[in-house]
């Protein structure tokens, strides 16, 4: 028999295991080829028997903006340009309803996948809400071709808007994060969050100016919106053409890293319960 | 049959004075199910606050202390639901045992059931990269070994056509053929060799008998007690979640027999 010369062994202690934040961060790193794959799979699986393909992302948020405007454009004549006031806000708040339902369902597809094989367990939500990420950027083509159409200036701050997406795109994974590890004690917590998602929609100036919530509440009801300031974050710089103030980024990174720090503290700590549950 | 010599006390030698791979102390695994199955968080509101919510335990695994040396076939047996699949499942950290310390060096890799993790829409080239990720492989990795999974799997041209067009002994292979690519260091075969015609097992069995002979750990879940007895080098017998008996496969597979023997006589 051949020993195998000079084999590197990696040693695993259940007794001495450290953080299990920091060891399912580790091992995602490892795993960065399976992220990429299963994106791939979302991204390419969906459109592959369509006949419009891709175009389906792009045209979604353009259908839903046109209804939109035919609705409200006389309700909100005060806002400028209304079409892109609405579509620059839905394909932030879009990515993040869409990624974190995503993120959902993918850990009960996942979850089959978890009783075979080891893998990081944050794997399918990671991978969800990346697969948002491209859709994201695929539906800023045709927000940009509508900008030209209407004659909406370019400024030099749209360059500002990956750092939008990224605190956005850091929000969304931890707040998937959370819902799925709920998810996996009571499944209707999904039902739950679809319904929340919407009130969450209203709740937040997407469709309609701020200035319209009466003044009472105005302060209430945005301040404590996490989506209010995110949603501003890639609207502004869009629509209006500035760069949001130091303030409004100050609390966008705050409340964006805050949410994965905790999804991703309570997620690893559940997440052994992924394969003694479903 | 032209496998290796049934008792190469030899290779048991060399084997036992290797370095542990898997160590195993008072490991158990309890499953905890509500009595009454709670679908919904409104059901287990309503529950709580009744204090009607109990819990039933069930013990999977109960104490198992096991050693497995780097290089050693390791025959895993029992009767269904003895704790055999739980046993694997532990040691390839699928689930995390309810009590007790593990200790595993090397990599493990696991032979996923037929076709699990394939996509249907996708190429078997797509499936390729997916399925050797899902082992943990990069990219580069994987392209390299492309041409030689394509040789084992023998897909005649199939290879760009979508999954769903394929038959299931394509899948069969190409599954087989993707997850035993790369040399494992420890490897676990649960049931894999029930499935496919004489000739994709005999191709299967040449290469595990490959991994024995190249010192990787394996270690096999089976209820074909020839197959034990002649690759593996020790087995354990599981009854209950416990093991009631470890050590030379004869004595092992004898122990299995009386087992089902009496569980049998008193059925009559």
């Amino acid at each position: 028999m051949r020993l195998a010369k000079a084999e590197h062994f990696v040693r695993f202690d259940s007794g001495n295991r450290g953080s299990l934040a920091v060891e399912e961060t580790r091992n995602l790193i490892k795993y960065r080829e399976l992220i990429m794959q299963l994106i791939r799979r979302d991204v390419v699986s969906r459109y592959k028997r369509s006949f419009l393909g891709v175009a389906w992302t792009m045209l979604n948020p353009l259908g839903t903006m046109l209804i939109l405007t035919l609705v409200f454009s006389n309700l909100f004549h005060s806002v400028n340009s209304y079409p892109i006031f609405i579509l620059s806000g839905l394909i932030g708040w879009n990515f993040f309803s869409q990624a974190t339902i995503a993120a959902l369902s993918q850990n009960v597809w996942g979850g089959s996948l978890l009783h075979k094989v080891y893998l990081p367990r944050t794997a399918f939500t990671v991978s969800a809400i990346g697969t948002g990420v491209v859709n994201l950027l695929l539906s800023l083509i045709p927000l940009f071709i509508i900008m030209v159409i209407l004659g909406q200036p370019f400024r030099i701050f749209v360059l500002f808007l990956p750092v939008s997406i990224i605190l956005l795109t850091i929000f969304s994974l931890g707040i998937g994060l959370l819902v799925s590890t709920l998810a996996l004690y009571f499944p209707d917590v999904v039902d739950m969050y679809h319904i929340g998602l919407t009130a969450w929609m209203y709740l937040t100036p997407i469709i309609y100016p701020s200035e319209i919530i009466p003044e009472v509440y105005r302060r209430w009801v945005l301040a404590f919106n996490p989506m209010y300031y995110l949603v501003e974050m890639i609207r502004q710089p869009i629509y209006e053409g500035r760069i949001p103030s130091g303030e409004m980024l100050g609390i966008s990174i705050g409340i964006s890293i805050a949410a994965l720090i905790i999804g991703w503290l309570v997620f690893t700590w559940k997440a052994n319960e992924f394969t003694y549950r479903t | 049959m032209n496998s290796p010599i049934v008792h190469d006390h030899e290779r048991l030698a060399m084997i036992t004075h290797s370095p542990i791979a898997i160590h195993l102390e008072d490991i158990s695994v309890r499953y905890r199910k509500p009595e009454v199955e709670i679908r919904s968080f409104k059901e287990f509101t309503i529950q709580y606050f009744q204090r009607r919510i109990r819990m039933q335990d069930f013990w999977a695994l109960r104490n198992i202390n096991l050693d497995i040396y780097r290089g050693e076939t390791f025959g895993v047996i029992g009767r269904n639901g003895a704790g055999k699949t739980t046993l694997l499942k532990v040691i390839s950290r699928v689930i995390a045992p309810t009590k007790g310390r593990m200790i595993v060096e090397g990599e493990v890799a696991p032979l996923l059931e037929c076709g699990a993790g394939f996509q249907a829409e996708m190429t078997g080239r797509e499936n390729i990269l997916l399925y050797g990720s899902l082992l943990g492989h990069s990219h580069q990795q994987i392209k390299e070994h492309i041409p030689e999974i394509l040789d084992f799997a023998q897909l005649d041209g199939f290879i760009d056509a979508p999954l769903r067009m394929y038959s299931s002994g394509m899948i069969a292979r190409l599954g087989f053929a993707v997850a035993t690519s790369w040399k494992p260091q420890i490897l676990i075969l649960d049931e894999i060799l029930a499935v496919g015609d004489e000739a994709f097992k005999k191709k299967c069995k040449a290469r595990i008998d490959g991994f024995r002979a190249e010192g990787a750990t394996i270690l096999l879940v089976t209820h074909d007690m020839d197959l034990i007895l002649k690759k593996c080098d020790r087995a354990a017998l599981l009854e209950g979640g416990s093991i009631v008996d470890q050590g030379d496969v004869h004595q092992v597979v004898k122990r299995y027999r009386s087992v089902i023997e009496l569980s049998e006589t008193t059925q009559r």
